[in-house]
């Protein structure tokens, strides 16, 4: 069977510019609320930009808008999760990816540390305890 | 919603907060994550993912992490009637394995005749032993909808029973029922004129039971699934809208989420599918967008993984999560042109712009009744000229 590589596709005059839909500006307004939230309070604000009526483009624009900072991070539980810190600090994009690689979810977090970042405290007792035990079988040999 | 109490035999508990149980103790959804190997890091991640396909604030996973701590997976019994299977096809397609399929394995789906490896006898045994062992808190989902007590039932059976009998039959002792999908939620394409069949929606036959509409043709998996989702995290059922919809997904329109809606304020529409408008993504307003009368998540949750959807592929939205909406007039038909009016009234609409945005889901409303009565059939070769 042919694959559809080979319909022959011809493409007449330059391919249109991508439209300006202008959904990234007010995002970015609302992430200098949030920012000026958590420099005044230290509340911090996740953003759900998958509620967002973003058009093609909308959401490369305000990835450009909101440029790259100094920490990259990568958890790795039920599928990988990147964590990158944008230009402006305390700004966080946090793409959340299945065990397939597909997005399930992209926030902005405003905060000094992305929630996911931090040990969960249910988890600290556990590895106390975890350690505590392999302390123990090292000292009875 | 959360308030109307359906009648459960004394001893049942109810579907609040605490776990919907049946007679049959299932594992919680915390037990059974961590038992699969899952990190408390990947269950906050999946919860912050649930939250946004609850469209809750990202602020809510905490919460939902807590909630699904002690969550019981529900039993659910899928009834198929009038329908063409899109609705399982659209929940069988959401992207996999992903949260759908985690919150899919979390329930216990225990009949649903094109899923279920059971057939005849067998298949029927397990829809009556899901209700047995779990009554008063298993959920009916229903796709399609049914011949009315009155039509002839020889229109839809299964396994020799009318879909009157099985849907009164298998709701009696359901905690809630969802209706999923246009047909099941508004009786859909078997209603439309001359509903040949009899076909009436669900809500027009239960009513001792709460029924929450998830209308579409076919509805976001993404929103099956997330009405799903909240009632196994919150143990109740979802605020409604005055046609029983979740409010979290159709509390609002099309035309306020449409990334296009930029474009609609400054008065600039295409006019034709392949004008310099449509392809500079102008607002489809003039071709028949429904946008502005229609109630739905797809501006946002978008379709495929989130790739697409109707506007963003150039077609203007049909409004098919709207009751009646094969008898609303044209598809291409814009919004404030009475059925079988068209040229001036398309142009003008358009020139009003703002001032038409107001009042247009109201008129569209009202239109779409009045459409009912005066229904026009419209050829081929019509549509190719509106075209």
């Amino acid at each position: 069977m042919a694959s559809i590589g080979d319909i022959p596709v011809q493409v007449e005059g330059a391919p249109a510019a991508p439209a300006e839909y202008g959904n990234a500006l007010p995002v970015l307004s609302e992430v200098r609320h949030a920012l000026a939230q958590l420099v005044d309070g230290g509340e911090p604000t996740q953003i759900d930009l998958g509620a967002m009526p973003f058009g093609p483009g909308d959401e490369d624009r305000l990835m450009a808008l909101l440029g790259s900072g100094e920490v990259t991070a990568s958890v790795n539980a039920l599928g990988l999760t990147r964590i990158q810190e944008t230009a402006y600090r305390g700004v966080w994009i946090v793409e959340y990816l299945n065990t397939d690689d597909q997005r399930v979810a992209l926030h902005l977090e405003i905060a000094t540390v992305p929630q996911l970042l931090r040990s969960p405290p249910a988890d600290l007792s556990d590895a106390l305890a975890a350690l505590e035990t392999q302390l123990a079988a090292a000292e009875a040999k | 919603m959360a308030t109307s109490s359906p009648q459960r035999p004394a001893g049942q508990s109810a579907p609040t907060m605490d776990p919907p149980l049946g007679p049959i103790q299932r594992p919680t959804l915390g037990e059974s994550l961590r038992r699969n190997g899952v990190s408390r890091r990947g269950f906050l991640k999946f919860c912050a993912a649930t939250a946004s396909m609850m469209a809750l604030p990202p602020s809510m996973a905490p919460a939902i992490a807590a909630a699904l701590e002690t969550a019981r997976r529900p039993s659910v019994i899928w009834l198929s009637f009038q329908e063409c299977t899109g609705c399982t096809e659209s929940l069988t397609r959401s992207f996999s394995p992903t949260v759908e399929n985690l919150i899919l394995d979390t329930i216990s789906l225990d009949y649903h005749h094109t899923l279920q490896a059971a057939a005849g006898d067998a298949a029927e045994h397990a829809r009556e032993e899901a209700m047995r062992a779990n009554a008063g808190a298993y959920l009916v989902v229903v796709d399609g909808s049914l011949p009315g007590p009155k039509a002839n039932p020889g229109h839809s059976t299964i396994a020799g029973i009318s879909n009157y009998d099985m849907l009164m039959e298998t709701v009696a002792d359901a905690a809630a029922v969802i209706a999923v999908g246009s047909c099941a939620a508004f009786g859909g394409l078997p209603k439309a004129d001359p509903n040949p069949s009899g076909a009436v929606a669900v809500q027009d036959l239960v009513k001792d039971k709460p029924v929450i509409n998830v209308s579409g043709c076919p509805p976001l998996p993404m929103v099956i699934t997330g009405v799903l989702a909240q009632y196994l995290t919150f143990g109740k059922l979802p605020e409604l809208d005055e046609y029983n919809r979740p409010r979290a997904f159709f509390g609002q329109s099309i035309h306020d989420r449409c990334y296009r809606r930029p474009f609609y304020d400054k008065g600039l529409f295409a006019e034709t599918f392949d004008d310099e408008g449509a392809k500079k993504g102008w607002c489809l307003y003039r071709l028949g967008c429904k946008g502005p009368m229609t109630y739905n998540a797809c501006a946002t949750m978008k379709w495929n993984g989130g790739s697409s959807w109707p506007v963003e592929s150039g077609a203007p939205c049909l409004g098919c999560s709207e009751p009646d909406f094969w008898d609303a007039g044209g598809f291409y038909d814009a919004l404030s042109v009475p059925p079988g009016n068209s040229g001036e009234m398309l142009l003008t609409a358009g020139a009003a712009g703002v001032a038409v945005g107001a009042g247009v889901g109201l008129l569209a409303r009202s239109k779409a009744k009045s459409a009912e009565k005066q229904h026009q059939t419209v050829t081929a070769e019509q549509l190719e000229q509106k075209l």
